[in-house]
């Protein structure tokens, strides 16, 4: 057994041409990420602990969708969800609609460990920060200049889309870019890790879709959906909210590991297989430190390292050099 | 094989000394819903309409958790959640926080129906509520007197109540009530389930469909959401089945118990008795819960590993049972 690491910033229609000022910044993010969680799984501690480390970086970076960087809703402004997952006791937090909060995955963390529950949303979960004097800011803290411009172009478009998705050109519209009902994938952040006992523990934070309705909630809060972690595998899914939901996306990885008996790298692409191309993408580790990292987008940013020394940074198929 | 059939329950964990006029209550309830069921059933509706509607008649009869008869936040106030699920297509719809909409699985519905998402929650969805024209009513409308007084023993027991509740065990004090208490992340929670309401349907088709609806934990932090609203928790419908869980909220979200049903249909094979069976004796560890479900071939099944559930069955070869034990 031995310790493993990935986390992603998001699967969706990345295109091949992202302008370095957008990739590099990314790419860095990644890495730094990467470097935090494995001195941590080096340190001894526990995933649980590394996973929301990590996604508390991940959610200070102000380039992937989730706390500081979070797209916006149809009103312009900002609503964060999360949710974080142990694997041996199942324990689970989870937070929405949240807009002054600096890190949804902590408030997440405490809902599990502070509270009877498993999930506070909107009001309450900001009555609740407030009681737990967690780091709070002004709303307009977590709005970038990049989100504002994107959420003008969705409305322009008069669709909900992911933050990657290219203009849209009034004339000619994109196929793939297309979807019936106006919605597209989204950018999200997530991080699962496993320690050499074969503990293992996931985390899932976003801003949700640009433009999206102010109260809609996606799968990243939802256990089952977005984050799931048990005996066998931790996973964080990433892309349309409204398909991880209906496949229970990261509860079927560990469903279809125990059920077919298939391996974390099968049952992972036979999960992201069923749902409809371009929609969804997911990291995931099993007990005995294997890595899975599959999308069926354009791209999916990623990072990943396990205690055998391999490591990896990547957008596409290919790792980054 | 074939054919339609439908399950309706109102809660999993009942008080073993529950006095008979509550059990004649719950029973004409859930008789009266299971006819209507029927009856839209014989007149071909589809399965997801026939689930809005019996859950809409439960909402709104103020005996269980749900609509009208919800249990209260520690505020005095009602939050209510639902959610429902179209077999087909799993084509999925879910409220939370509603604080004046009158039938909440309605406004799931149209979640499903009119938007592109498949949540929405707080204020949020009752804007969405009011733009789509739907009855709204104060939130006092909600609130019955039975569930004040519960909110008061609650509060005085200072644990997180399940709906159920039998008034004479106050006169033992705590004492009662401790020995009934179960841990929580290390908090103490009484014994019963909170009596959320369901149902699950296979249409003439095979069509399946499940609703849930509920006002949560009696005494909940304001905010809270359980497993009614959650898909693959409280509810799942696909091709093959459709589910409806109740009980303690944690643990189906925990063991993501609707979907569990299906998984282990799907993915082993298992038929629908016996996927009930298997999830209901390994699935929950520690957690109390029951629940309904239906497969494409007109079966029926319900499991639970609490004292009880209210609930009651009916197939098209003319099966029909009203159950509280």
């Amino acid at each position: 057994m031995r310790w493993a690491i990935a986390l992603h910033g998001g699967a969706g229609d990345i295109p091949h041409s992202l302008p370095p000022d957008r990739r590099l910044p990314r790419e860095a993010g990644l890495r730094h990420c990467l470097d935090v969680g494995i001195a941590a799984l080096k340190a001894h501690k526990h995933p649980l602990d590394v996973v929301e480390l990590v996604v508390r970086e991940l959610e200070n970076y102000p380039h992937f969708n989730a706390g500081k960087g979070s797209v916006l809703t149809s009103s312009g402004t900002v609503e964060m969800e999360a949710s974080i997952m142990d694997g041996k006791s199942k324990k689970c937090g989870a937070v929405s609609g949240l807009s002054t909060v600096v890190n949804a995955v902590s408030l997440a963390r405490l809902v599990m460990e502070k509270t009877p529950h498993i999930y506070l949303g909107f009001h309450g979960a900001e009555a609740f920060a407030r009681e737990q004097g967690v780091e709070t800011a002004d709303p307009s803290y977590f709005i970038t200049p990049e989100n504002i411009e994107r959420l003008k172009q969705a409305q322009d478009a008069n669709r909900v889309q992911i933050d990657y998705t290219q203009p849209v050109q009034k004339e000619e519209k994109d196929a793939a870019a297309t979807i019936p009902n106006g919605d597209s994938q989204i950018g999200t952040v997530g991080c699962v890790a496993v320690d050499s006992e074969g503990n293992l523990a996931s985390a899932t934070s976003t801003g949700g879709l640009v433009n999206k309705m102010a109260g809609r909630i996606g799968d990243s809060p939802i256990i089952g959906a977005g984050t799931y972690a048990n005996h066998l595998c931790a996973v964080s899914a990433t892309g349309k909210g409204e398909a991880m939901i209906r496949g229970t996306v990261a509860r079927d990885v560990a469903a279809v590991m125990e059920f077919k008996g298939l391996s974390l790298k099968e049952a992972a692409a036979y999960v992201i297989d069923q749902v409809p191309p371009g929609n969804a993408g997911l990291v995931a580790v099993s007990s005995t430190g294997e890595i899975a990292t599959v999308f069926n987008t354009t791209g999916m940013f990623r990072a990943c390292a396990s205690e055998d020394g391999y490591s990896e940074v990547a957008i596409w198929d290919s790792p980054l050099k | 094989m074939g054919g339609w059939a439908i399950a309706v329950h109102g809660g999993a964990g009942v008080d073993p000394i529950l006095p008979n006029e509550r059990q004649e209550e719950a029973t004409r309830l859930l008789t009266r819903c299971l006819d209507i069921g029927i009856s839209a059933l014989r007149s071909n509706l589809s399965a997801i309409d026939v689930v809005e509607l019996v859950v809409r008649e439960l909402e709104t009869d103020p005996l269980f958790n749900s609509g009208r008869g919800s249990a209260l936040t520690e505020k005095g106030t009602v939050e209510m959640e639902a959610s429902i699920m179209d077999g087909p297509k799993r084509r999925c719809g879910a409220v939370s926080g509603l604080t004046t909409v009158k039938n909440p699985i309605s406004l799931a519905r149209l979640v499903m129906d009119k938007t592109p998402h498949s949540y929405l929650g707080f204020a949020g969805a009752e804007e969405f509520a009011r733009k789509q024209g739907v009855e709204l009513v104060d939130n006092e409308y909600f609130i019955t007197e039975d569930n004040v007084g519960m909110l008061k023993l609650a509060k005085e027991a200072n644990s997180i109540l399940f709906d159920y509740r039998i008034p004479t065990l106050t006169t033992c004090g705590g004492g009662a009530a401790m020995e009934n208490q179960l841990q929580m992340n290390g908090l103490p929670i009484s014994l019963y389930a909170p009596e959320t309401v369901g149902c699950v349907v296979v249409d003439k088709q095979g069509h399946c469909a499940a609703a849930t609806s509920t006002g949560g934990l009696m005494n909940k932090m304001t905010g809270r959401i359980g497993d009614s609203p959650l898909i693959g928790s409280g509810t799942y419908a696909c091709d093959l089945v459709a589910v409806s869980c109740t009980g303690e909220g944690e643990a189906i979200i925990r063991s993501t118990l609707a979907r569990e049903v299906a998984a282990v249909m799907e993915y082993k094979g298992l038929n629908l008795h016996e996927a009930v069976d298997y999830v209901i004796k390994t699935r929950l560890d520690e957690g109390k819960a029951g629940l309904i479900a239906v497969s494409k071939n007109g079966e029926v099944a319900c499991g639970f590993n609490t004292t009880g559930m209210f609930r009651g069955c009916a197939t098209e070869d003319g099966f029909l049972e009203v159950g509280v034990w």
